[in-house]
């Protein structure tokens, strides 16, 4: 990164910013600069995406047939666990909080930064050394318990490098809890004049409560890991019932923080998607408390859910019936948002932009996601449905459909401002819709194949599920393409790219006011805010008024 | 990040930069409940589900040496208060003397920690192959009272009647005896490194009226340590006591 050429001066750059007020190594390495650590952030996961992808690509080529001729029994346990650990805790729960919001937050308050620079460094040095536990682990004899590290299994009976996997999980949850915590604060003290809680971007309500969840519900995890970890280390029992521990135990306490990481991973995306509709359909957004009250409470809500990752274990009726209640319920402001992004959309003059592409996607996805979630929540459904694809149709809806379609729109949104250059619009649209199809074709037949009842984490299955696994795997290659294209564009427009302007879409947050790339301080005064979020109706600054026609997106490829 | 003095550039004012530290901090002690909650949940399912080895082990705690570091530790607590008031009524020699009266307290904890667990070890109640709960009872020393070792005894035959498994279960309980009492520990050592750094600032004058600061989100993190001793003495020292 410290590799990239200075941008040349143009016309609507400043001369000075955030990318070439420094040069070398160190000054990347050692730099308190929010903006400059997201950018660390976006190097870093991307190597855990793609670690994760490959696995996830040896899982689809096997399944392939019946008898799966790629990987023996043993090294398939190990590939979909190392898939999960490497995509869920390294680059999911990161993703979109440590790149966009990282540097975001203190722009769309009108900060100079996160009020605590040298923990939010702290942060990303923390993730390295957990994510060099891990890839050791991964290195040195990989790890077959489930990205769930169930005991016994994981604490006595795994022969697999269960040790430096929990360690890493364990030293990388400290990360998440001090992005969380700076965050957490800087919303509260460290917003502009003028920028009161209800003027604050949905996508900061967003990751407040995201920054909730991880503040309370990490060191459980961490905690729970720990133990299981001395359990394995010393031969300890606390979840080993050969020494009269209990591994449901286990199964609570994992849940109670692994249950509220979803809403980790897609609550951000829920941010990201409220900023791009109104943007590109020009209009207010529909319901603005109702977006941020249901931001806290699906965080709160979410911590209320747990067991519902347990209905099977025998747990008593009454505690089932109330999880299974809950968590219908949470279902009430997940859908309140769906139904306010639809009706800003309504009577909008929308326009198809690349951003605006995966935000409609998002909610498509995110429907289908958290419909069958309900199915899941079910508590007579789920005990046909339980452990099988659909679970893993259903999750990688959230996940990938939600979470990851959420931050590569994101990324896309915020790239002018990032670099202060545009990407070609046509090949991101293109490769919009690549994404979306093959991820339709990858994880739609799962749902078919679980109800039907294919189990998950089988490294072989009846011929008769035959023909909607290779849907699925052809499917996966598609979505590869899909990945790798705006990867690969993305990277062209750091250089070649035309140059953006402070606000090309127009949108009306805080951020686009400073020119792109931000300067370092981020605005050259403290600005003032004096206008309602999200008013793209009395913006006459921006061109937008009432009744006149809107100013087109500016494009890469105009 | 520039520096002006006390305020970092990114902060508009010094109230805002220390209403930013000490939030910062009281949400790092909600994650810290969490964190150690984790460990009072399993402490407190197991001790329900083994009542009678939970008992057992509890009983072969040291209640004097315990009581004495429970003392010892709100001592501390006290001097660290002392040393916040201090810093904000400006007495600056003061601060320095209550800051190191406050850490030697807390070197004395640890020590007396260190002393618990060597008579641990002596006696066999390190989780493990070796670990034997009736050890003490079957190998007394000169210097034990022959008297409370027979009394030892029949309180142990007791529980092994009632819980044949008790040297598995009485496992547990050292288990977390020494999870929970371990990462007490660890957290006052991090505690007391943050006080030798705070020292050092004292000596060289940097607290004030005006900028105390570090002082005041120290002394915050300090105090909560000592409440989760509060809960473990009793926890851990207090359940099932007979002698």
């Amino acid at each position: 990164m410290s590799k990239t050429p200075p941008p040349s001066p143009g016309p609507n750059m400043p001369h000075e910013d955030y990318l070439n007020a420094t040069y070398g190594l160190k000054s990347w390495l050692l730099t308190t600069d929010h903006k400059r650590i997201a950018l660390l952030y976006l190097g870093s996961v991307t190597v855990f995406f793609f670690i994760g992808g490959i696995f996830a690509t040896l899982i689809r080529i096997h399944l392939l047939t019946p008898t799966g001729y790629l990987v023996t029994p043993e090294t398939y346990n190990k590939l979909f666990t190392m898939h999960g650990v490497a995509m869920i805790f390294f680059f999911l729960i990161p993703s979109i909080p440590a790149v966009l919001g990282n540097f975001l937050i203190p722009l769309m308050i009108g900060a100079k930064d996160l009020a605590f620079p040298k923990i939010n460094l702290l942060s990303w040095y923390i993730y390295l050394i957990g994510g060099s536990f891990v890839l050791y682990s991964f290195s040195t004899g990989g790890l077959d318990t489930g990205w769930t590290f169930y005991t016994p299994l994981s604490s006595v009976y795994s022969n697999s490098a269960v040790t430096p996997a929990v360690i890493g999980i364990f030293i990388n949850g400290f990360s998440s809890i001090l992005t969380g915590l700076n965050f957490i604060v800087t919303i509260h003290t460290m917003r502009a004049p003028g920028m009161t809680w209800f003027r604050l971007p949905l996508f900061v309500w967003s990751h407040y409560a995201t920054s909730l969840v991880m503040v309370l519900g990490t060191p459980v995890v961490a905690i729970t890991l720990l133990l299981a970890g001395l359990e394995r280390m010393f031969h300890l029992g606390f979840f080993n019932p050969a020494l009269g521990g209990d591994p449901i135990l286990f199964q609570h306490l994992f849940w109670f923080y692994s249950h509220p990481a979803v809403y980790i991973m897609v609550l951000p995306a829920m941010g990201v998607v409220s900023e791009v509709i109104p943007t590109f359909a020009r209009k207010p957004i529909f319901g603005y408390s109702f977006i941020a009250g249901s931001s806290i409470a699906i965080a709160v809500i979410g911590f209320l859910v747990w067991a519902h990752h347990m209905f099977v274990t025998g747990e008593s009726t009454y505690a089932a019936l109330t999880f299974s209640f809950l968590s219908y319920v949470v279902a009430i402001p997940s859908a309140v948002k769906v139904f306010n992004w639809t009706s800003t959309l309504y009577k909008g003059s929308i326009s198809w932009d690349t951003p605006m592409v995966y935000a409609l996607g998002f909610i498509g996805l995110f429907l289908i996601g958290g419909l069958t979630g309900l199915f899941l929540a079910c508590l007579g459904l789920d005990i046909h449905i339980h452990d099988t694809y659909f679970v893993v149709a259903h999750f990688h809806y959230i996940m990938v459909g939600g979470a990851v379609m959420g931050y590569v729109g994101g990324l896309h949104f915020w790239w002018p401002k990032i670099t202060g250059r545009l990407y070609p619009e046509s090949l991101a649209r293109t490769a919009a819709i690549t994404l979306f199809v093959g991820f339709n074709l990858t994880f739609f037949p799962q749902f078919i194949l679980g109800y039907m009842g294919m189990p998950r984490r089988y490294h072989t299955y009846p011929p008769e599920f035959q023909v909607l696994n290779v849907l699925s795997t052809a499917g996966a290659s598609i979505l590869a393409l899909g990945y790798l294209l705006p990867m690969l564009y993305l990277m062209w427009s750091m250089r070649y790219g035309k140059v953006a302007g402070p606000n090309p879409w127009p949108a009306t947050g805080l951020e686009w006011t400073t020119p792109s790339p931000p300067p370092t301080e981020n605005f050259d005064v403290t600005p003032e805010v004096t206008w309602e979020p999200y008013d793209y109706k009395n913006r006459p600054d921006l061109g937008l008024t009432a009744g006149a026609p809107s100013p087109a997106p500016a494009h890469g490829d105009d | 990040m520039h520096r002006t003095g006390e305020l970092y550039g990114h902060f508009e004012t010094l109230e805002q930069q220390k209403e930013s530290a000490a939030l910062g901090m009281w949400i790092f002690l909600v994650t810290e409940v969490l964190f150690f909650g984790g460990l009072f949940l399993t402490y407190t399912i197991n001790r329900h589900a083994f009542s009678a080895a939970f008992g057992a082990g509890s009983n072969t705690l040291d209640l004097t040496l315990g009581g004495f570091n429970t003392v010892v530790l709100i001592m501390s607590s006290l001097t660290m208060a002392m040393a916040v008031w201090s810093a904000q009524v400006g007495k600056k020699q003061l601060v320095s003397i209550f800051l190191i009266a406050t850490v030697v307290l807390g070197t004395i904890f640890l020590g007396v920690k260190v002393i618990e667990y060597k008579q641990k070890f002596d006696h066999h109640l390190i989780p493990g192959a070796g670990f034997d709960i009736r050890y003490h009872a079957e190998h007394p020393t000169a210097a034990d009272n022959a008297g409370k070792i027979a009394e030892e005894k029949e309180e142990l035959e007791k529980a092994f009647a009632k819980d044949p498994d008790l040297n598995a279960h009485a496992q547990l309980y050292f288990s977390l005896y020494f999870g929970m009492t371990g990462l007490h520990a660890l957290h006052m050592i991090v505690g007391a490194g943050l006080l030798v750094w705070l020292i050092k600032g004292s000596f060289a004058g940097r607290y004030t009226p005006k900028y105390n600061t570090p002082v005041e989100i120290v002394g915050l993190y300090w105090h909560f340590v000592d409440i989760v001793w509060i809960y473990l003495f009793p926890l851990l020292y207090l359940i099932d006591r007979h002698h």
